[in-house]
């Protein structure tokens, strides 16, 4: 038993020398604000944002809103499905007060999920077209993005009007698209498996990928250098990532952009695809009165400009002018669908294209 | 049996300690026994064989790929004497400061269709578009190049400390045996640094298959990208769960079959170190071997730093403004706070497999190291829920007890971010550690004993100085790692806590891969000091010396 106690003894006075203490006692200063809380939940005055935008001209918008308000914006990004999980998982005490998407599948996901309220607002009522918002108020669309089809107006003198007619075997080797599991190509699939049908949808997903230029890769970016360096000779696309390499320097993109055509498809039915970037207000809301003071902000026109035109975007608000690149697009008929149904559809989508071996 | 007692105290704390790592793996792999969508005999129908099979080819490739550049290069410079050695013996290592993702966004830059080198040969030749053909980039094959650029220098790294380590004895035996100086390498060094150079090949496969960041932007679908596909696109966390589990499962045999492989071969060595004898390399031998060490630094570093350079040159971000100056500041915040969290228990889970008798401590070890291969958004959610739940249960118990609301302690601090990297990066710390401590023989801690040192003692007497330079090298490599960690850092960081790895992400994803160069430019700078540190830890852990007269064998002091 003595043994024991001295060798314990010996251990704890090793463990203890004043040097060791000194060093502990430092780190534990230095480490100290790395246990304090994580953050206030609910402060008067502040907005804690959960935010799939990846854009950084959005800071301005946010800058903007704090100098009108008083209100600081708190601020956590990544893909939505993750702030998803998150929220999920902070359950009642959880300090997000609106989550922000570039996809109406997940915000759709979100309110599946009892992730989001019904707010009242007749402000953005007001502002905010019918088919881009929720009925009942648990989500706002801020801007919206069509996906279309660009050409190589050299190489196609008859391009594809529609989405059906990627499909069709005399574009063999020539169809560019990205990855079958990226959200917009879900989304897009997701809206034809709508007006299609899941059998036509199906045959459609096998003959797109049948015209492939080469094997699905990249981002919309790629697609649409594809046919500037002549590897494509039809691309699909979000509008803004055209627009943007008519704005700016785009690398590889910009000053070819002569050489590309571009189609609204479907403008004699159902219209070309569409999709928004938007978000409501969290279910437990710390904050909420901040939160739809926001999301009425983000309707307000000189927000939706920032919003819009900072990243080459529709403004979904009546009245607001488009950005410049966006308005050498030119006008479309969009598919006005609801838009929920992009959600309903996504796993459904990502199926299908498993099933033809899309990659 | 007084001694028994304090082992069983280690034995214990290093059981804990490994419960608490293996929490959040554990917390996906019960994801098992929940019922899924369908999603998993779905995926099983249709593209999980195409998957499985890109998989396999993916580490069998990089596995053979990072082998073969790490001994050979780790033996060079340890072993020869050629033109640019000395600068090789560091530069070896620095790809290692490039994420994987990022090297991936430089080569698409440079090597894809729109790009210099394939616009280049079309406005050489006059071929047309379309006309010729040109290896992709975007493909397995581009996938394994860049892992290989990037994740040799693991290999490299534990090989050199080997072959550093090993007594000169042994291949001065070979020698006078008759062997030549390859056969002297192959018959007595390879064996001889074969734990370390495994454990290095080992980090490197787990670092493929958690990797998510460089597969998807190729446009390959591995298993990883099946676990995403699951959870992301199908919305089924349960089913991505369940094949992170079986992921998880197909490295813990792989871990169990090497280990057992290798189980009948002890590796103390002799201490015996006298000055290295190198063999003088002159002629062509000479410059292939100068060849041989430049050309990974050359892929791995020199020319996608020069792509970045070039294209931050040509729409790069301003780096001297304030943002900057705070991503920098967090980002080596995180990684020094995160290697000291992580070296202290890969110390105690080490010590407690040498020294406690029976199988559970080793397991303990092995089990801890398995976060490594989880991709890490899967380790994160596995942190997440546990974490806060446990934040809930206290706020209801205080709510209730106290009538004061707790709110989240600890989802969203620091200490979570930091707990998550030290779950999913212990690998990394724990096989440097394992791997200077083997170094030490038995007989040391028997002398010790002998001389009246109990176990602490011996601990800080004889095996802290003996592995002060291991424990440094642990402590820098999880450094590294943490500064280029991005899944885990994206969902687990507090409010308005940005990183440099996140800061590249974000104009990444948004297809800005020419601003996205700055961050990126100055991640791997700050990935860089930390390397070099690394590398000259490396050189002063051997006793002996690589020229002049002989030295005597250093004795640790008792």
């Amino acid at each position: 038993m003595p043994m024991k106690v001295s060798r314990l003894g010996a251990a704890l006075r090793a463990a203890v020398s004043p040097g060791v203490l000194a060093r502990v006692g430092l780190m534990a200063v230095i480490a100290g604000p790395l246990f304090a809380v994580g953050q206030p939940a609910q402060a008067d005055g502040e907005l804690n944002l959960y935010s799939s935008r990846h854009y950084d001209t959005d800071e301005n918008l946010y800058k903007e809103f704090t100098k009108k308000t008083g209100i600081k914006i708190n601020r956590i990004e990544d893909k939505a499905s993750a702030l998803m999980k998150r929220i999920e998982a902070e359950g009642a005490n959880s300090p997000a007060d609106v989550l922000l998407t570039v996809d109406i599948g997940r915000l759709w996901a979100a309110e599946q999920g009892g992730m989001l309220q019904p707010i009242k607002s007749d402000a953005l009522n007001k502002a905010i077209p019918d088919h881009l918002r929720d009925p009942d108020g648990n989500w706002y669309g801020f801007s919206s993005r069509a996906r279309v089809i660009f050409y190589d107006k050299d190489k196609v003198k008859n391009p594809p009007k529609t989405y059906q007619d990627l499909a069709d075997p005399r574009f063999k080797g020539m169809v560019c698209t990205r990855s079958s599991s990226n959200i917009y190509m879900l989304s897009l699939l997701a809206g034809l498996i709508e007006h299609l049908g899941e059998d036509k949808a199906k045959e459609w997903a096998k003959g797109v990928y049948e015209n492939r230029a080469r094997d699905p890769q990249g981002g919309d970016t790629d697609q649409l250098r594809g046919i500037a360096s002549g590897e494509c000779a039809i691309a699909v696309s979000n509008t803004y990532y055209f627009a943007r390499a008519l704005r700016k320097d785009v690398r590889d993109l910009s000053g070819k952009t002569d050489k590309i055509g571009i189609v609204f498809p479907n403008q004699g039915s159902f219209g070309a695809h569409v999709n928004i970037s938007g978000g409501g207000v969290a279910k437990n809301a710390p904050n909420k009165e901040n939160a739809v003071k926001f999301l009425e902000y983000l309707a307000s026109k000189p927000a939706q400009t920032y919003f819009a035109a900072g990243n080459d975007e529709y403004p979904v608000v009546k009245g607001v002018a488009k950005a410049a690149s966006v308005g050498k697009l030119g006008e479309f008929k969009a598919d006005t669908q609801n838009l929920d149904k992009l959600g309903v559809n996504q796993a459904k989508a990502q199926k299908i294209y498993n099933e033809v071996g899309y990659k | 049996m007084p001694a028994r007692t304090g082992i069983n105290w280690l034995g214990a704390l290093a059981l804990l300690i490994a419960v608490i790592l293996i929490a959040p793996v554990a917390w996906v792999a019960f994801s098992i026994f929940a019922d899924d969508q369908g999603t998993l005999a779905h995926l099983a129908n249709t593209v999980l064989p195409g998957y499985v099979t890109n998989t396999l080819v993916l580490i069998v490739g990089v596995g053979v790929g990072v082998l073969i550049v790490g001994t050979a290069t780790a033996w060079l410079v340890t072993m020869c004497e050629f033109p640019g050695r000395r600068f090789f013996e560091w530069a070896l290592i620095v790809p290692l400061a490039i994420p994987a993702y990022i090297l991936a966004y430089a080569y698409t830059d440079l090597m894809s269709h729109p790009g210099f080198v394939q616009s280049t040969l079309r406005d050489l030749t006059g071929w047309g578009p379309r006309d010729y053909w040109f290896p992709n980039i975007r493909s397995l094959g581009g996938a394994i190049a860049m892992f290989i650029f990037v994740l040799y220098p693991y290999v490299y790294l534990l090989a050199r400390t080997a072959f550093l380590e090993q007594s000169t004895c042994y291949s001065e035996v070979s020698r006078t045996l008759g062997h030549t100086a390859f056969q002297s390498f192959r018959k007595v060094s390879l064996p001889l640094a074969r734990p370390a150079i495994a454990g290095g090949v080992f980090l490197a496969l787990m670092e493929t298959l958690a990797d998510f960041g460089t597969v998807s932007h190729f446009g390959v679908h591995t298993f990883t990208t099946g676990i995403y596909q699951a959870w992301l696109s199908m919305d089924d966390l349960v089913a991505a769960g369940q094949l992170a589990t079986m992921l998880l499962t197909f490295v813990l045999i792989a871990v169990v079959i090497e280990r057992a492989e290798r189980r009948c071969a002890k590796f103390h060595q002799s201490r015996r170190i006298r000055d290295l004898y190198c063999y003088r390399l002159s002629g062509p031998r000479a410059w292939c071997a100068t060849l041989a060490c430049l050309t990974p630094v050359l892929l791995g570093f020199i020319l996608p730093v020069a792509i970045l350079l070039n294209l931050s040159f040509v729409d790069g971000h301003n780096l001297f403004t304030e943002r900057y100056a705070v991503l920098i500041g967090n980002s080596l915040k995180l990684g020094f706070f995160a290697a000291l969290a992580a070296v202290a228990p890969a110390l105690v889970l080490a010590y407690a497999a040498r020294i406690v008798p029976g199988s559970l401590s080793r397991a303990a070890g092995r089990l801890a190291n398995l976060g490594y291969a989880v991709p890490g958004s899967v380790i994160a959610v596995g942190i997440l829920m546990p974490l806060a739940t446990f934040d809930n249960a206290v706020d209801e118990f205080m709510k209730a007890t106290f009538g004061i609301s707790t709110g989240l302690l600890l989802t969203g601090s620091l200490a979570a971010l930091i707990f998550a990297y030290v779950v999913r990066f212990m690998a990394v710390a724990l096989t440097t550690v394992e791997a200077s401590l083997t170094k030490i023989p038995a007989s040391m801690d028997e002398a010790s004993r002998t001389l009246g040192q109990n176990q602490f003692g011996t601990l800080r007497r004889i095996h802290l100085p003996l592995l002060s330079g291991g424990l440094m090298t642990a402590g820098l490599m999880v450094f590294i790692d943490v500064m280029k960690e991005l899944p885990a850092t994206l969902i687990l960081r507090p409010f308005n806590y940005d990183t440099l790895a996140i800061q590249a992400y974000r104009l990444a994803s948004d297809e800005r891969l020419a601003q996205a160069s700055t961050p990126s430019l100055v991640l791997v700078a700050a990935g860089l000091l930390p390397v070099i540190i690394l590398s000259r830890r490396i050189m002063t852990t051997r006793a002996g010396r690589r020229t002049s007269t002989s030295r005597p064998e250093t004795e640790p002091a008792l």
